[in-house]
């Protein structure tokens, strides 16, 4: 099949960018939508142009390294799919397709349909973690998980940090990739002693990153490759305000009772 | 120049060895460890674990990867597991069998001291990964389950869905990103390291470039940490993330670290098939799914009927039929070569007759769709998604591809290469695997290395090095940076007519062909002709836009094709100098009466590492016998 791209070309975070018009010829529908690029590509190599740059890596759906817009969409038309396992055949012949990076303030476009994503790794260093160094592990086994915990932890810990929940949501908000990692370790018996802090410590960071809130769109969960639930962020929001509430008197002077 | 292959495998009984040899170690005094720098390059299971854990120790940290961030690092991919020696269900496992079945399964080509410790070390890895919340899959008791994996015959795999890589990766990516929060770590993301700097010997230092701004910059440690995976994408078409390379480990060999074992490379043999000429990678599915999912074609070549139209008494089984006592979970090598074999014989099936059936129908009637959902829901999600054909209905259809190197940098005991302070961890180095890797045991070695076996080796090389501080004004420094200046300004200078992706695709296949699932003398010499020319096209006729000061993702691929275009070469050489099959190296030329592989040990029970000599001059090939005193050498058989 043949398509009419509109690709966003953007030399560096400094210069302006502009939707660009490329015609993709002989489109296989087994194709994934990379290696669709990977032709336009090619082909613009050939004719001396500067091919489009796009972040990817594993190819299989799970490092989180792609992720564009299509036609509006974060990773395109097909729910709980990653860009790079999105294939041709959800497009027919004929079809223009628009692509575009990342849109968020926290998310400064790097080149083409680059964007900077280190503001999620911050979220991470402000609590996204168990504070358990190595070799100070008790027999796995002295740690009981009941079965259905450990699949709700594991649904919340699915996420691939892709970004395209900041991307879909309407205020750029970052509040489902967040609340997957409170919600991941939260739901666990090792996640319980940072609880409170974890939860102060990466709302906080969001807010400092430039993410906006939530207002409970959902657009976040749809475009979520591993369909992350919108309820990861009703727990993190609880576990916020308990958090809140619980770190009052601590401030007010611990030690005094 | 000579290099010494001293592996330093402690003496005595194994089970003690490496408790006394971590007692002998030199240890650094808390509160000097701050003032000792260690470089990692690699942000993996192994690069991840080791910067989060030497953080911890209160070292200081840099550690490097070209991603946008740690997180993405390639071990996100393994799906199905990670082996350990628990025994919780009481199946007979022990750290002996995991040690035993290891150095089988790698056809007897590994170092018994250093599979041993991955065996002891192994049920930490367990603890560790529990303690920082990774969400194992779980019994209904609370306890973890556990699954069983190609070449064993216990259950010792521990598992998080088809996505285990992924939360042991997030485990160890959350411990680094904690040391870097406490400012113990610095992370340089969307940085690639294009040499290493050697000073008196020793590895101090390494040239990165800065992969948005193109900045070439320098870094200076006490030791430096390959851990930078695998050279699977030499092949062009692998499992491999597009971005994984060969160019850190290969600029270590040029710089005088042994190479050991390079045609050892594992072909997998459940991936989805090759679909087309734009096909830019190749998808696995999971081993795991060999625990339920039956291996068959029909036993008439040119059978063109849907798999459903032919009956159980056309079927060929080959793996039961060949394995019964393995069946289905023959070791990879095994598994992949029959494959081949029976596609050969034109009993493939597919487009292109290049494919066998992976069937679960069997396994659905028994235990019914829900639990297969609940096993590998997301494995047959990905399989539709790519192949737009339902697994649950119709048989999945597969076909072997380039999955894992097991062959890697030359390291001794402490992990460390053969340039002082060079240390080099999970699939980089080449220790564990001999010449065919058993299944969930990548994540294992990965783990293994940098949680709790690099920390304590780097601390005695520490401890007894005094070094002189350095930085990038010390000649040898400066002499390497205008190096690596000068290879970016050549592959933008020669503004030929190819693309960097063609020059690749064109090596892969030639390596397919001639250096992949099978070998034989005549193929690799004629491999060995062709790659300096096609190195010689490549450097006339590549075609790279830009400059070296910008984001510019062409250069970055053509730096590493250019290694590439070397090591395909040296991969070949070894292939042709092993005069023998093991593993995952079968030569067409040995191998017995039923065509199993044939194993020469009388000629190469050893590890051949090659040194390097210089671009025009050949690589040297020089051997690190390997001494079995604990297991006896036998013929693999899983009949």
């Amino acid at each position: 099949m043949n398509l009419t791209l509109h690709v966003w070309r953007q030399v560096d975070a400094g210069a302006p960018g502009r939707l660009v018009r490329y015609e993709a010829r002989d489109v296989s529908p087994d194709m994934s939508f990379l290696e669709m690029l990977d032709v336009v590509n090619e082909g613009l190599i050939e004719k001396g142009e500067d091919p489009i740059a796009f972040d990817h890596d594993c190819r299989e759906g799970i490092c989180g390294s792609c992720g564009v817009m299509i036609n509006g969409s974060a990773h395109g038309p097909m729910a709980g799919t990653a860009t790079c396992q999105l294939h041709m055949r959800s497009f027919k012949d004929g079809d223009k397709i628009v692509i575009e990076p990342w849109r968020a303030r926290a998310f400064p476009v790097l080149r083409d349909l680059i964007v900077d994503r280190s503001p999620l790794d911050r979220i991470i260093q402000a609590g996204g973690f168990v504070s358990i160094a190595t070799g100070n592990a008790p027999d796995a086994h002295t740690i009981l998980v009941p079965k259905q915990d450990a699949e709700s932890a594991m649904d919340a810990a699915q996420c691939i940090g892709c970004g395209a929940c900041v991307a879909a949501c309407p205020n750029a908000s970052a509040m489902l990739f967040t609340a997957a990692k409170v919600s991941h370790l939260g739901l666990l018996p090792q996640g319980q002693p940072e609880r409170d802090r974890r939860a102060l410590g990466m709302v906080t960071q969001m807010d400092l990153e430039g993410f906006g809130g939530c207002t409970n769109y959902g657009e976040c969960t749809t475009a979520c490759p591993k369909e992350i639930s919108l309820e990861t962020i009703a727990r993190m929001n609880r576990d916020f305000r308990v958090a809140t509430f619980r770190a009052r008197p601590e401030s007010a002077g611990a030690g005094s009772s | 120049m000579s290099i010494d292959l001293n592996a330093k495998s402690p003496a005595g009984p194994l089970a003690q060895a490496w408790e006394q040899y971590k007692f002998d170690l030199k240890l650094v005094n808390p509160a000097n460890k701050r003032k000792h720098t260690v470089l990692i390059v690699g942000s993996g299971l192994a690069g991840g674990s080791a910067a989060a854990t030497l953080g911890e120790l209160g070292y200081n940290v840099h550690c490097f990867c070209y991603q946008d961030s740690p997180r993405r690092a390639h071990s996100i991919a393994a799906q199905g597991g990670i082996n350990a020696a628990k025994n919780y269900p009481n199946d007979g496992d022990s750290v002996w069998r995991l040690f035993y079945d290891t150095v089988k399964g790698g056809d007897f080509r590994s170092r018994e001291a250093n599979v041993y410790r991955l065996a002891q070390v192994s049920v930490n890895i367990i603890d560790q990964c529990v303690a920082q919340g990774v969400p194992f899959a779980r019994e209904y008791g609370g306890l973890l389950a556990n699954r069983s994996f190609g070449g064993a015959q216990v259950s010792r795999t521990f598992y998080a869905r088809g996505q285990t890589g992924q939360q042991l990766l997030l485990g160890a990516y959350s411990a680094l990103e904690r040391q870097i929060a406490a400012g113990k770590v610095t992370m340089h993301a969307r940085s690639e390291m294009l040499d290493l700097i050697v000073i008196d010997g020793q590895a101090r230092g390494i040239v990165t470039r800065d992969m948005v701004t193109g900045k070439i910059e320098t870094w200076f440690g006490d030791a430096v940490v390959l851990g930078t995976g695998g050279y699977g994408n030499v092949f062009y078409l692998s499992t491999n993330a597009k971005g994984c390379n060969v160019t850190a480990a290969y600029r270590a060999y040029k710089r005088g670290a042994a190479f050991a074992n390079p045609c050892f490379t594992q072909i997998h043999p459940t991936c989805i098939p090759v679909a087309g000429d734009h096909q830019s990678k190749l998808t696995l599915m999971s081993e795991s799914l060999r625990n339920d999912g039956r291996v068959w074609v029909p036993k008439k070549s040119g059978d063109h009927r849907a798999p459903g139209d032919i009956p159980e008494a056309e079927r060929d089984y080959f793996l039961e039929r060949k394995y019964p006592s393995f069946g289905n979970l023959a070791p990879r090598d095994i598994s992949s070569r029959s494959a081949k074999e029976v596609c050969d014989e034109g009993r493939g099936v597919g487009p292109g007759g290049r494919g066998v059936y992976l069937d679960f129908a069997e396994a659905i009637g028994r235990l019914g769709e829900d639990t297969i959902r609940e096993r590998y829901g997301n494995l047959f999600e990905m399989y539709e998604r790519i192949t737009d054909e339902n697994p649950y209905k119709v048989p999945m259809r597969i076909y072997p591809a380039v999955h894992y190197t097991m062959g890697g940098l030359w390291v001794d005991y402490n992990l460390m290469g053969t340039i002082a302070g060079l240390f080099v961890i999970g699939e980089a180095n080449f220790s564990d695997h001999g010449a065919n890797r058993l299944g969930a045991s990548a994540l294992m070695q990965g783990l293994a290395d940098g949680y709790f076996v690099l920390p304590y080796t780097i601390g005695n090389y520490i401890a007894t090095h005094k070094l002189a501080a350095v930085d990038a004004a010390h000649p040898a420094a400066r002499a390497v940076v205008d190096q690596v200046a000068d290879r970016i300004a050549r592959l933008l200078a020669v503004k030929g007519t190819r693309t960097v992706d063609s020059f690749h695709r064109e090596l892969g296949l030639l390596l397919w062909e001639n250096c992949g699932m099978a070998r034989n003398a005549e193929g690799l010499q004629t491999a060995l002709a062709r790659i300096p020319e096609l190195r010689a096209e490549f450097w006339r006729d590549v075609k790279v836009l830009g400059t070296g000061e910008e984001l510019n993702q062409s250069l970055e691929k053509a730096g590493r094709v250019a290694d590439y275009m070397e090591f395909a070469e040296l991969m070949c050489r070894d292939a042709l100098a092993r005069e023998e099959s093991c593993g995952g190296h079968f030569r067409t030329e040995y191998q017995t009466a039923d065509g199993e592989a044939k194993r020469d040990d009388e000629r190469f029970s050893h590890v051949a590492a090659w040194e390097y000599t210089g671009d025009e001059t050949p690589p040297v090939r020089h051997i690190e016998p390997l001494e079995f005193e604990n297991i006896q050498l036998a013929t693999r058989s899983y009949k």
